[in-house]
């Protein structure tokens, strides 16, 4: 099953695909963009990982002063930085490389303390894309990567559905794709993740409780590029869905 | 593993469970590391605010036992002054800082001590977002009640003995200034807790020890710390 969280007409709902747009609990039937699209479950604690895929590592090296260790690198992220579907993430005027990070997004759907891999798929609530922007402009080397990279307001796209862990026989064989303006810019594979889902659930939940609504954003592939301001920015994932996301300049936001 | 509630049920009375920590902003800390701040990994002081996300499975309360893990010495106790948001807080100014602040909590910013030259350079989650390692103060001092946050005394007791003193005053950032530079890129929400951060030389405690940080005008958290479970 696949299921949104929308606000129309006054109220948030629950909503389902449908032909031609969505299709609420309460039995309207609504086309795509009259509704306001929201991360798609209730968000708890937010666990990025970077240089997660073997080439983007590669994309990467020449840049990184340490390389990547058997260690995942993970980072944390706030409730303000999300932003659901079709939503809108703002390029300040003076930077130069901001760029997308599409992302297999993992949602935990049971307590997990000391989990063992093997054991790790049964607290998989479902799935959905995330696209996780940074602004590498504003690296900085100190507890890297640094909030003012990765936890902006409006930087993590998550959407447009939760896809229930019942309904994707393998999330390590899934197919991920960015287009900006409609040109494929990158390209990958969940399969070369250099640490899969079950590793992951394993080592976070030695050190901290996963519970229901945490959600692990399991990194990106190579081919990030360079956003500006007007571009739409489409992240998909197979079988999970298609996020859309628009960048806007300073102005609206009085800046 | 829950955040204090204090009195009310609604923000900022009611922690929105969000804790952002500012680190090395005591410029101690700073001065500490010589040249390796220009070296590598790091190549420049830090321009901005040093921050860390303290995620809800690190939320404890008063009295909480919290885990020293097999293996590990001591914890380092980061005593810090709790900035609880009463407004929603984006690009605010430095002078009009304080006006969103609806008050203040004494929190511990604990984590596993990290040796070595690049103990800086990664978020390093492992050691410092493990399951309690944020007890806070079951008491808020409303913002009108703290004439300078900027120059409290903070200490640290365990098992009763003072083994460390220092003062918010002694700050890279005030806690208007962080405010500022921190809501210039986020935006604080009502409920949300920002940490102005602990002092240079953090003592360590170790498992069996009671742990007391006091905060002038803001009273006391009292905690204790037990050794974790052997692993299989």
């Amino acid at each position: 099953m696949k299921t949104a969280r929308v606000a129309f007409g006054g109220a948030i709902h629950t909503a389902y695909p449908d032909e031609h747009g969505v299709r609420l609990a309460d039995g309207r039937r609504v086309p795509e963009d009259a509704v306001v699209w929201l991360p798609p479950f209730d968000v708890g604690t937010v666990i990025a990982l970077g240089l997660n895929y073997a080439d983007h590592v590669k994309e990467l090296s020449k840049e990184l002063t340490v390389s990547a260790k058997d260690e995942p690198l993970v980072f944390f992220k706030g409730p303000g930085t999300l932003l659901g579907h079709r939503g809108h993430t703002r390029r300040p005027a003076d930077v130069s490389f901001m760029h997308y990070e599409c992302e297999l997004a993992v949602v935990i759907g049971r307590e997990a303390r000391r989990v063992r891999a093997g054991d790790a798929m049964a607290h998989v609530a479902g799935y959905t894309v995330c696209n996780d922007y940074a602004i590498r402009d504003y690296l900085e080397n100190w507890y890297r990567p640094n909030l003012r990279v990765k936890n902006r307001d409006g930087c993590t796209v998550l959407g447009p559905w939760f896809v229930d862990a019942a309904d994707v026989p393998d999330p390590h064989a899934l197919t991920l794709r960015t287009s900006v303006n409609g040109k494929i810019t990158q390209q990958g594979h969940t399969a070369n993740m250099i640490n899969g889902i079950p590793a992951l659930i394993e080592y976070l939940s030695e050190f901290m409780t996963l519970r229901p609504g945490d959600v692990i954003l399991t990194g990106t592939p190579d081919g990030v590029v360079n956003v500006e301001v007007g571009d739409e920015v489409v992240t998909e994932i197979e079988g999970i869905g298609r996020l859309v996301n628009t960048i806007v300049g300073d102005d609206i936001f009085g800046r | 593993m829950t955040a204090p509630e204090f009195s009310f049920e609604v923000a900022p009375y009611r922690l929105s469970g969000a804790v952002y920590g500012a680190l090395l902003n005591d410029p101690l800390q700073l001065a500490a590391l010589g040249d390796a701040l220009y070296g590598a990994p790091y190549k420049a002081p830090p321009a901005h605010p040093v921050l860390s996300v303290k995620p809800r499975n690190t939320l404890a309360e008063e009295g909480a036992a919290v885990v020293v893990p097999q293996g590990v010495d001591g914890l380092e106790m980061g005593a810090s002054l709790g900035i609880v948001i009463g407004r929603a807080a984006c690009r605010v100014a430095q002078q009009s800082a304080l006006d969103v602040v609806a008050g203040y909590v004494i929190v511990n910013d604990i984590s596993v001590p990290q040796s070595g030259p690049a103990r800086h350079y990664r978020p390093g989650v492992r050691h410092r977002a493990r399951d309690g390692f944020c007890p806070i103060g079951s008491q808020l001092i409303a913002a009108g009640m703290v004439r300078n946050p900027d120059s409290l005394a903070v200490r640290v007791y365990l098992d009763g003995m003072l083994v460390h003193e220092s003062s918010t005053a002694r700050r890279t950032r005030s806690v208007a200034r962080l405010i500022a530079d921190v809501s210039e890129f986020m935006t604080l929400q009502p409920g949300d807790l920002l940490l102005l951060g602990a002092a240079h030389d953090a003592p360590l405690a170790r498992a069996g020890q009671a742990v007391l940080i006091e905060i002038e005008g803001l009273g006391r958290l009292a905690h204790r710390l037990v050794a974790g479970p052997v692993h299989a």
